[in-house]
């Protein structure tokens, strides 16, 4: 489809665009004192968007010359975009670490990484896959840098642009090669020419494989190529912490299973066997492997910290370690289970670490002995706050337990020559529980025991709390519709 | 009346949500709403027994409504004469528990909320037959376990309370991957009635690395059931949460929770996985043994009346082990001797409840001391069967029924499985009789050292038992003493289902025991 034809349908992205620049003039108006005021614009764009992502139905053929495609399963994740991005404008209201900061550009760049991983999700087309990651990386590296007062933030920061500039190029020199090989840049066609190739051109396509994974590692935090992941995420301001944890990891995902799906499988729809073109390669074998190792790894050392945000962090790559035990045989059901646990992750993870944003503000602190006694000071947040620890930890009746569920159900239907990781799934959800609880045991079991009430929360605070929470809940018991949604979702556009 | 065994599970949760519109400081209160919701829980309970059919073995009063249909998951109700006596206990122990927690003075609110959660949990294992819905209410009492023993417990609270989180947790999901892997080998369903009837023909000659399936998943699910009865070796989470627990919190523990194991590998394993009953049933008993004799002797050592109390315990529930093995008796290869079965398992049953009512009398009885003496050393007393003779009176009667004295309903049980398991497991079965000799050491001796010789001094104005003690002590001793002399109603109760158990166990076991 031509360039101008396609603008007609790219309406979600469009609507972001004029949202970044509306924001970006209503930045220059506003003193900065009120600045955060621009965040109610770049909500107001948010909504309208998603509105647009609904209204667009059924799978597209590929828009821009064949580069980027609209099909349901890119509206799945555009629709967690939407929502992570909007939890996190809201959550941004409350962070102590903004305080004193002008920031209009803030929300302006987070709604065009917003954008960024919006393309994430739909391109079929290597260069477009690399400009979307690169969009992404730039913007989350402005964003980890925030605070240019902070050194730790500039740390951050700095570390990121290296690791980043760093597994991009590897990742690129991997397209390159795959470019090389099959003489096109797109998905489909790239499928057809591996085809094609005869058995010297192995060695080739196993090496741009491995590095174009490294790029994907990179952005899931996969072991081990998640070094930059504990530093990035503590030194960043505990919005972004929150941001980078939840949508760029969803959007890696999308990315992930689309490309390895179209350009190394076998071009049927999800549920048959991938990665056929690389069959003398172990590959579910290695990505197994891997993401045992990304789990453990993850829950090993977040046991050891004593900052509760840095934990998270941790934790965070333990979480992809689960999700990266459904890709393997990327089988319908568990693409699928990666989808159902991307969207509970978004909400408990969110909740959890606004609560850490919360609690910065009020206590001054986010290591676990600045929770001692909240239960008693803070009951609300505390006892939201067990919620998301509870279903981070994967104990039903909570959306993380769902998760769980539905990847261990992949695994577990993959056949018994995967129970083994079954099995490391489940003792990482054991170990991660001693940490998780830690949490608990800080907030009620430590520190002093006082009937009153003595920090209030704002109203603000209580909406996003309940509006985290509740999906957290209810979905642990119900989730009937949410599963048929994202069933309808799994639609990955096929062919030209 | 529709929906009783519903009305039985939820009602809790109903109290809890009442609990959370009162105002914090009003105590009282809270108090009372647990026991008006506790005690119609146990009259629904009474009714349900007075209704159900004891000559029909199979479920009643099944409840079916459509739940996760994509993932073919069901929210299924039903009763039979395996879960009926489970429930009649947790609804007694749940409504007594209210009031030896009447003295908890500290986040009262918080304490009956998480104890009527804890009654949900409970209930919805026992009455659930959808595996998923199994494990949520598995799952579900782990939370407030946690916090009721952690914020209401002793001084090591944190440490116990973690400990048996983990230990009961890592359990649980190896659970939850035997429950997947049924799942999809025997027909996409969680319906515990069909896998009874699919699984154990299913998993015939399946092998998963050189190992038969069904003993795959007869030790995932065994060892998530063996941690919370606990079987030796994956008993030490027990005494420690056990001392550090607030006394209800013991009672609930030792009377009711300690059964769920029992009770998932009678419905579960052996019910979906016969054959593995045949592979398993020796290596059942001797750790029935294991846990009759380690369990005597580690009583026998402390010198703490509820550790003590704890370990008897872990004495009492491998007496229940053994009499399951016996189920194997009923094989044609062991000689068609269903009397040996029926005994065998019976006798398990009843161990189960009658547990449940001695060792929850036990455990009143030690927070009773504790409360006013605020220690638990047994050498500590000495005498009190002056200072105190009514409360000397009630702990003779737990002790006694604990040992197994005949005229108490454990020596009912106890005698029934010997009896069952004698003709297959003659050395076990007279090895594990000297565990009988051990309970009488050790509680003889702990009775006389309390309660007799030299009175200490300092304990001469110690008050005697109230009558909000006695009221939570007496309906358990007077069922004690019922069914001691009297336990028909009971074996009568049960016998239609256990038949229809053996039968199966029977029917389907030793088929493949050749292929395995």
């Amino acid at each position: 489809m031509s360039n101008l034809n396609s603008l007609t349908h790219f309406w979600p992205e469009l609507i972001l665009t004029v949202t970044v620049l509306v924001a970006i003039i209503a930045d220059l108006i506003y003193r900065k004192e009120d600045s955060f005021k621009v965040a109610w614009w770049v909500l107001g764009g948010l909504a309208l968007t998603l509105f647009a992502v609904r209204m667009s139905g059924g799978a597209l053929s590929g828009l821009f010359m064949g580069t980027i495609a609209m099909d349901p399963f890119a509206n799945f994740f555009k629709v967690l975009v939407l929502i992570s991005t909007t939890f996190v404008i809201l959550m941004s209201f409350d962070s102590a670490d903004l305080k004193g900061y002008r920031v209009g550009e803030y929300f302006s760049i987070l709604a065009i990484m917003a954008f960024g991983l919006f393309l994430m999700a739909s391109a079929i087309d290597v260069i477009m896959v690399y400009l979307a990651i690169e969009i992404v990386s730039i913007m989350s590296f402005f964003l980890a840098g925030y605070l240019k007062k902070n050194q730790s933030s500039n740390e951050a920061s700095l570390k990121y642009v290296i690791y980043g500039a760093f597994s991009s190029g590897i990742m690129l020199y991997g397209l390159s090669l795959l470019f090389g090989l099959t003489g096109t840049t797109k998905f489909f066609e790239m499928r057809e020419a591996i085809a094609q190739l005869g058995p010297d051109a192995n060695l080739a396509l196993i090496l741009s494989a491995v590095f174009i994974l490294v790029g994907f590692g990179y952005k899931i935090s996969a072991v081990p190529f998640h070094f930059w992941t504990p530093d990035v995420y503590e030194g960043s301001p505990t919005t972004i912490t929150a941001y980078l944890s939840v949508a760029p990891k969803a959007a890696g995902f999308a990315m992930l299973i689309r490309f390895f799906n179209q350009v190394f499988g076998d071009g049927a729809p999800l549920g048959s066997d991938a990665w056929t073109a690389l069959n003398n390669v172990p590959w579910p074998q290695l990505v197994a492997v891997l993401a045992a190792a990304t789990m453990t790894v993850g829950n090993l050392v977040a046991i050891q910290q004593s900052s509760v945000k840095r934990m998270l962090a941790y934790s965070s790559i333990a979480h992809a370690g689960y999700m990266m035990m459904a890709l393997p045989l990327m089988t319908q059901s568990g693409v699928y289970g990666i989808m159902i646990y991307l969207l509970m992750y978004l909400f408990m993870n969110l909740g959890a670490f606004y609560v850490v944003i919360y609690v910065q503000g009020k206590i001054g602190g986010e290591s676990f002995d600045d929770y001692n006694g909240l239960g008693w000071r803070m009951p609300f947040v505390a006892g939201v706050m067990t919620l998301f620890m509870v279903a981070l930890t994967g104990l039903p009746p909570t959306a993380g337990f769902i998760g769980k569920f539905y990847i261990f159900a992949a695994v577990i239907e993959a056949g018994s020559q995967y129970y083994w990781l079954a099995f490391v799934g489940v003792v990482n959800s054991v170990i991660s529980l001693y940490y998780y609880i830690r949490v608990v045991k800080h907030m009620y079991l430590s520190g002093d025991r006082s009937d009153s009430i003595s920090m209030p929360t704002s109203n603000l605070t209580t909406v996003i709390l309940i509006a985290l929470a509740i999906p957290t809940f209810v979905f642990g018991w119900y989730f009937s519709d949410v599963a048929d949604w994202i069933h309808n979702s799994l639609v990955i556009f096929q062919g030209m | 009346m529709n929906h009783l065994l519903s009305w039985i599970i939820w009602l809790p949760i109903i109290g809890m949500v009442a609990i959370a519109f009162v105002p914090r400081d009003k105590s009282e209160l809270i108090k009372q709403i647990a026991a008006a919701v506790s005690g119609i829980q146990l009259l629904l309970a009474i009714y349900l027994w007075q209704i159900f059919d004891a000559s029909n073995g199979t479920f009643q009063f099944m409840e079916r409504a459509e739940w996760i249909p994509s993932f073919n998951i069901t929210y299924i109700l039903g009763v039979d004469g395996l879960s009926l006596p489970m429930v009649f206990l947790m609804a007694l122990i749940g409504f007594i528990g209210v009031f030896v927690s009447w003295n908890i003075n500290k986040a009262v609110k918080g304490y009956f909320s998480l104890f009527l959660l804890l009654n949900t949990g409970v209930m919805g294992v026992f009455l659930a037959l959808d595996f998923f819905l199994f494990y949520i209410f598995w799952e579900v009492m782990l939370l407030p376990m946690y916090f009721l023993i952690g914020m209401w417990g002793g001084p090591q609270r944190e440490y116990a309370a973690i400990k048996f989180f983990i230990y009961t947790l890592a359990g649980s999901v190896l659970m939850l991957i035997a429950i997947l892997a049924l799942y999809f080998t025997c027909g996409n369903t969680f319906d515990m009635l069909v896998l009874m009837e699919t699984a154990p023909t299913a998993l015939n000659g399946m092998l998963w690395w050189g190992m038969s399936a069904i003993k795959v998943i007869w030790v995932l699910l065994f060892i998530g059931f063996a941690i919370k009865v606990p079987v030796f070796p994956f008993h030490t989470w027990l005494p420690l949460a056990h001392v550090e627990a607030p006394t209800a919190i013991s009672v609930i523990l030792a009377g009711v929770l300690l059964k769920l194991g029992v009770y998932g590998i009678l419905r579960i394993n052996y019910t979906m996985l016969p054959d593995g009953v045949f592979w398993f049933a020796g290596a059942l008993a001797v750790l029935g043994l294991i846990n009759v004799i380690w369990g005597a002797m580690c009583a026998l050592a402390q010198k703490d009346l509820k550790k003590l109390v704890a370990y008897s315990s872990v004495n009492h529930m491998g007496y229940t082990l053994l009499g399951m093995a016996a189920v194997i008796a009923a094989a044609g290869m062991n000689g068609d001797n269903l009397i040996s079965a029926q005994a065998g398992v019976g006798g398990a049953v009843f161990q189960m409840f009658n547990h449940g009512t001695i060792s929850a009398m036990l455990f009143i009885l030690v927070g009773v001391i504790y409360d006013r003496a605020h220690h638990r050393d047994i050498e500590g007393f000495g005498g009190l069967a002056s200072q105190m003779p009514v409360y000397t009176a009630f702990v003779a009667v737990a002790f006694f029924a604990g040992l197994g004295l005949p005229g108490f309903s454990g020596f009912v049980s106890e005698a029934m499985i010997f009896i069952g398991a004698f003709p297959i497991f003659k050395t076990i079965v007279i090895i594990s009789t000297l565990g009988i000799l051990l309970n009488a050491a050790y509680f003889l001796w702990a009775f006389q050292r309390m309660f007799f010789g030299p009175a200490n001094e300092k304990y001469n104005d110690l008050p005697e038992i109230n009558k909000r003690e006695l009221f939570t002590v007496i309906p358990l001793a007077v069922i004690t003493l019922i069914l001691g002399v009297y336990p028909r109603p009971f074996l009568d109760l049960v016998a239609a289902t256990l038949n229809v158990l053996i039968e199966s166990v029977v029917s389907f076991g030793g088929l493949a025991a050749a292929s395995m």
